[in-house]
């Protein structure tokens, strides 16, 4: 079919390399680059190595021997907890403000749109004082839950609603361009095939935002592992009761046990690389999928 | 029912439109998509809906297929108001919107599966068929990123025709190809709608293109969006977008649609 040869000119013009007038002389390109380097290495490689070498201080087994401390454990099971609530709760709320936004027009969808970042303009430390001041012993509802015997604040599920809180806009603002660049067609063209509202969900909306959802979840758990501010103002730093992994670790560096601390760390930091091998592989099959739809 | 029941085609549908109008928001202005639009669609008829952007054309045929609702009036197909979308009538796009996590066959096979009483080979068997049809049978386990935009439209074409709709309603489906392919697809759509009778409703702001698929070409003007005048094309099919007796129906069709008719062979109907 002779159409069959217009599509792969046009991607394949941006790979070729500049022509040569334009081109940098080669003592720029290299100190452009050396400087990047060494930029990347002071300030990327060199904590990442020093979070290993700290922990492996005094050897292979003082370093597991701090994972099994019932405080540390305790910790990595809130952590583990609260990201198995806080991520589901957000991935379901972000692809619901998603479609709703990509999809319908409505009233107060910018409103919406700017709620939605919110978390990210607002500090984290703040978002933990909006908690205390509405769950907190003296906040509004304070009286109202001691008498029912609810504990909130200093308690997991404070952690659990602040963790909610700061990790919000990842899936949403991750599928909202993504499903507004999409359209309608596709939903349009599985009703007049006879989909139901809900299968057209299941079957057409939710494949075709997966590698988008999967990226926005990977971010947002690793947000929701990793956050500490607001987390710290509600937690109240219980040893083994509300102390998540980052909580665990400055509580640990304070008390001077710096080889427990930065074996705890480096469990973080072990996380942080798996995130990014993660979400590079999500991001080349997204773009795989992106590139495959138009 | 049996597979051969399965492929017999469907006989096309009568459509109605009966004083529809549609009005929209946009930006803050009422737009008059569609004021009391009335048309017949005799079945089997393959009528054009030309106009500039704006003039409601895609508006009515949303209505039609039942993926908009009229503000007022109404669209029977066979006598029955139209409330919600049906597998009587499919919807073809301009961009193919096609499913690009399946392959080929698993584009058609998506409406299939929703149709019921149907076992599994029989899907396969039907699928294949209708790839056949549009002489894609070869790229059946082909993903969509792997074809042409020409090859693409032809599987949405196939994918609209598989579930045997009695109606099928084409939103510019050739607006965004080359004309070489474009052209392709014009023979192509003429020789499946004399094998399989549809009911066509296809819209275009290319006036040649409506001179050369349709039996009768409808013309629209924008705010409000009415029909201005229609055509009836008496030429044999299959047709060629290159003859001149094309050309001398597509000048005059144009003429109305600048606003000063003349030009010469034009039959307008009733």
């Amino acid at each position: 079919m002779p159409a069959a040869v217009a599509s792969p000119l046009t991607t394949a013009g941006s790979r070729n390399p500049l022509p040569r007038a334009s081109r940098d002389a080669a003592w720029v390109r290299w100190t452009l680059t050396a400087v990047a380097l060494v930029f990347l290495a002071f300030f990327l490689a060199l904590p990442l190595a020093a979070v290993f070498a700290e922990g492996l201080r005094r050897g292979v087994a003082a370093y597991f021997a701090s994972f099994r401390d019932t405080d540390a454990l305790a910790a990595i099971r809130l952590t583990l907890l609260t990201a198995a609530i806080a991520v589901p709760a957000n991935a379901v709320f972000g692809v619901a403000a998603a479609w709703a936004i990509a999809k319908f027009p409505f009233r107060g969808k910018s409103l919406l749109i700017t709620l939605i970042d919110l978390p990210f303009a607002v500090s984290p430390v703040i978002a933990g004082l909006v908690y205390v001041l509405i769950f907190g012993a003296n906040g509004w509802f304070g009286s109202w839950l001691i008498d029912h015997d609810v504990r909130i604040i200093f308690a997991v599920p404070g952690i659990i609603i602040a963790t909610t809180f700061v990790t919000f806009p990842f899936v949403a603002r991750e599928l909202i361009p993504l499903m507004q660049a999409q359209g309608n067609d596709e939903e349009y063209a599985a009703a007049t095939l006879g989909a139901s509202g809900w299968q057209t969900f299941w079957r057409v909306t939710l494949p075709n935002i997966k590698w988008g959802l999967l990226y926005g979840i990977i971010l947002c758990n690793a947000r929701a592992m990793g956050e500490f501010g607001a987390v710290s103002v509600v937690s109240g730093h219980i040893r083994g009761e509300t102390d998540t992994l980052p909580l665990h670790v400055e509580i640990l560096y304070n008390e001077y046990n710096f080889v427990g601390s930065f074996a705890v760390a480096s469990l973080l930091t072990l996380l942080a690389l798996v995130t990014l091998v993660l979400k590079t592989i999500v991001e080349w099959r997204h773009a795989a999928s992106r590139s495959a739809s138009t | 029912m049996t597979l051969p029941d399965e492929l017999r085609n469907e006989e096309p549908s009568k459509l109605s439109v009966q004083g529809v109008s549609k009005r929209f928001r946009s930006r803050g202005h009422l737009v008059q998509a569609l004021d009391n639009v009335s048309l017949e669609v005799g079945e089997g008829e393959f009528v054009c809906l030309v106009g500039p952007s704006g003039c409601g054309k895609t508006t009515l045929l949303n209505i039609i297929g039942g993926l908009e609702h009229a503000d007022s009036g109404q669209v029977l197909a066979d006598g029955q108001p139209i409330t919600s979308p049906g597998r009587d009538r499919m919807m073809m796009f301009q961009e193919s919107a096609l499913f690009p996590w399946l392959d080929v066959r698993g584009n058609l096979l998506f409406g299939l599966k929703l149709k019921p009483g149907l076992r599994r080979k029989e899907r396969l068997e039907i699928a294949d068929f209708y790839l056949r049809l549009v002489g894609l049978e070869r790229f059946r386990k082909a993903h969509v990123h792997e074809l042409s935009g020409g090859m693409k439209q032809r599987v949405a074409l196939a994918r609209c025709l598989a579930p045997n709709p009695r109606v099928l309603l084409m939103d510019e489906p050739f607006a965004a190809l080359d004309a070489l392919t474009r052209e392709q697809l014009y023979g192509d759509l003429q020789h499946i709608w004399q094998e399989r009778k549809k009911t066509i409703i296809f819209v275009t702001h290319n006036v040649r293109e409506a001179a050369c698929l349709g039996d009768r070409v409808i013309l629209f003007s924008p705010n409000p969006g009415r029909i201005r005048e229609e055509f009836k094309v008496g030429l044999p099919r299959p047709r060629d977008i290159n003859t001149v007796e094309l050309a001398r129906y597509s000048t005059s069709i144009t003429a109305a649609l600048k606003g000063h008719a003349v030009g010469e062979p034009r039959e307008v109907a009733e």
